[in-house]
């Protein structure tokens, strides 16, 4: 379906309430994979304030879509979408981390409502979404499998043990979203293993590989309209981002991979947030 | 105040240095005598520390992206190429997804591939269960040619690190991710691969520990001889295999009551190791296995799971004099009595 300015405008508050929050769990938690939440704040609140049929209210609807991300360090910025959906309470948000919190550095679906796959350990979730899309269809349930990586994340051989099945199998109700941000740990993706040409591989692979500016909701409607509607081929959304995006001083600054900060800190985030996102 | 051993640091560095920090300056010490050491690592140069021996020597230095299956192939390669290759990732990562790597390139072909786990136990404790490793010990153990060792603090590590050299085979040496105190002051002690350090005397009780737990074991021990009079030996079994059974038999002959206290799952890890030693022996002996209790841990800052988990000196006093209050079936054959 394709935008309205109006919910653009919707999407894109959103999004920036959700990059304060972000900032919020980095100071409750005593640390937090910053960069790259920041980097998938908007594929999250696109994929859930326009795409993802879920109902918060029933977390466990058969039929709703699932949502893995398998680049489970953005727990961070993943659970507090959950909160914002009306999973829980953001204030719950409070104990990130501590002792006996459901909420930790990585999801976990025992503990988390609304998460449907526990992450962390990284490489796995394509494999799980590819099970997910079999099963979907043997058992005729209309629902997609969202699938969202990290793009250091690709250095693992199971990713693409995945890819190649669900290529195989042409599971075109699974949809591989890449958070293109150029940054692991260790430096830039380019220097520590290089992935390029990565949209070949990938098309190589089978896939229908749509590039985009994962910041755009635009690009980003066009891209989720086409994956949705696939018949053919498996879409791989190449989101092209920047790690940290929203605050200027974490922006493509591999130092924000993981971060503790002050209130002092936060505040000077949360600044930088307003600034370039809060005028709309 | 001693310094350690042919580095620039001292002991009050130590003291302030996680295992980690100790681990990579140590080696990158060795690389400056030792040119076949090589390093690897899977985009986590920084975070195990391994970075000091990245940056002293580049160009022996091979960091592989997210790949720990692919880590310990290139691991073995080298090996093979008459290298030593140190290769450190997670300890979750380490014996887990690159376990078969590990098992059949390294272990069965009996290669002298050092694995540095850092972030073993529940010390990642907030980072959640995908980052808890309560499982290592129990796998790296049962792979043969594999020596597995657990040290107690940033020192012994150390130590550790520089006499891994000289096994010819492969090696576990698993590690925190921490700022837990250290039990030793210096380096001014005997270390010994297969040795067990006895840390505190004792002919009431004996304690066998490993890593975070023998500091929290020899408190336990000073508590129990203040409040309660009892006399607990602690013995530090650094390492799990090939395990010290003389230390262990020792313990069954003076003390007759053993508790084992671990990081890990008590099924597979140091407590079943010390216990088949004891069931060998065909002596009785009042005995418990202290750590995970086959569960996986809840998430919380490492502190908060060690006192909740009762791995601090309160929850291993508590085990102590439990087992103060069990009985022994007469036993006619007892020598020493
Ligand atoms: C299997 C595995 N190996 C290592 C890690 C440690 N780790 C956490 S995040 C990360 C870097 C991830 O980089 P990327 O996928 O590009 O994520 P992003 O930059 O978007 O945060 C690593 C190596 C892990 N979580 N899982």
């Amino acid at each position: 379906m394709p935008i309205t300015q109006e919910e653009r405008q919707m999407l894109e508050k959103t999004a920036c309430e959700l990059r304060l929050k972000i900032v919020d769990v980095m100071e409750w938690s005593g640390g937090s994979h910053i960069g790259g939440s920041l980097s998938c704040a908007d594929i999250l609140t696109i994929l859930y304030f326009k795409y993802l049929n879920v109902d918060p209210k029933n977390p466990c609807w058969e039929d709703r879509d699932r949502f893995i991300l398998s680049k489970g360090h953005a727990a961070a910025g993943f659970i507090p979408v959950l909160a914002k959906k009306g999973y829980f309470a953001e204030d719950e948000l409070r104990t990130f981390n501590h002792f006996g919190s459901p909420f930790a550095m990585h999801p976990d679906s025992n503990k988390v409502v609304g998460c449907d796959v526990s992450s962390g350990s990284l490489g796995h979730g394509l494999s799980i979404a590819a099970g997910l899309g079999l099963g979907a269809r043997y058992l005729k349930k209309p629902y997609k499998t969202v699938c969202l990586l990290g793009d250091g994340e690709c250095c693992e051989g199971s990713v693409w043990e995945a890819a190649m099945s669900i290529s195989h199998f042409k599971l075109t109700n699974v949809i591989t979203v890449v958070d293109r941000n150029r940054l692991m740990i260790d430096g830039k993706t380019e220097d520590v293993m290089s992935l390029e040409p990565f949209s070949e591989k990938w098309k190589a692979f089978g896939f229908d590989v749509v590039e985009i500016n994962g910041h755009d909701y635009l690009q980003l409607t066009e891209a989720f309209d086409r994956a949705w509607s696939a018949t053919e081929r498996p879409v791989m959304i190449l989101a092209n981002t920047i790690k940290g995006k929203g605050v200027d001083f974490m922006e493509n600054n591999v130092v924000y991979h993981y971060a503790s900060a002050d209130s002092e800190v936060c505040k000077k985030a949360k600044e930088s947030i307003l600034r370039t996102m809060g005028g709309m | 105040m001693t310094a350690v051993t042919g580095t620039n640091w001292t002991a009050y560095d130590a003291a302030t240095m996680t295992a980690r920090e100790i681990y990579g300056r140590t080696l990158a010490q060795m690389g400056k005598t030792n040119e076949k050491i090589v390093g690897v690592t899977a985009d986590l140069s920084k975070t195990t520390a391994i970075v000091h021996f990245e940056k002293a020597f580049p160009d022996r230095f091979f960091n592989v992206g997210i790949a720990e299956q692919n880590m310990m192939g290139i691991a073995a390669g080298l090996a093979k190429a008459g290298l030593i290759p140190f290769a450190s990732t997670m300890a979750v990562f380490a014996s887990m997804r690159a376990g078969e790597q590990v098992r059949t390139d390294i272990a069965y072909q009996n290669l002298p591939v050092k694995i540095i786990a850092t972030h073993a136990g529940i010390s990642f404790g907030h980072a959640g269960t995908t980052h808890h490793c309560t499982e290592d010990i129990a796998i790296m153990k049962s792979m043969a040619n594999m020596t597995v060792i657990c040290p107690a603090d940033g020192i012994e590590t150390s130590k550790a690190v520089r006499a891994c050299i000289d096994v010819p085979g492969p090696v576990y040496i698993r590690i925190g991710r921490g700022f837990e105190p250290p039990v030793y002051e210096s380096e001014g002690y005997n270390y010994k691969i297969g040795k067990a350090i006895t840390m505190h005397e004792g002919t009431d009780f004996t304690i066998i520990a490993c890593g975070i737990a023998v500091l929290q074991s020899i408190q336990a021990a000073k508590t129990l001889k203040e409040q309660d009079g009892l006399s607990v030996r602690v013995v530090n079994m650094h390492t799990i295999k090939p395990i010290d059974e003389e230390a262990i038999l020792d313990a069954v002959k003076d003390t007759r009551r053993i508790l084992t206290v671990e990081e890990h799952n008590i099924i597979g890890g140091l407590g079943d190791s010390v216990a088949s030693v004891i069931a060998g022996s065909g002596k009785g002996c009042i005995f418990k296995k202290h750590g995970l209790y086959d569960e996986y841990a809840t998430i919380g800052y490492a502190e908060d799971l060690y006192s909740h988990y009762g791995l601090d000196a309160n929850g291993i006093i508590g085990q102590v004099r439990s087992m103060m209050g069990m009985e022994f079936e007469a036993d006619e054959n007892w020598e020493d009595e």
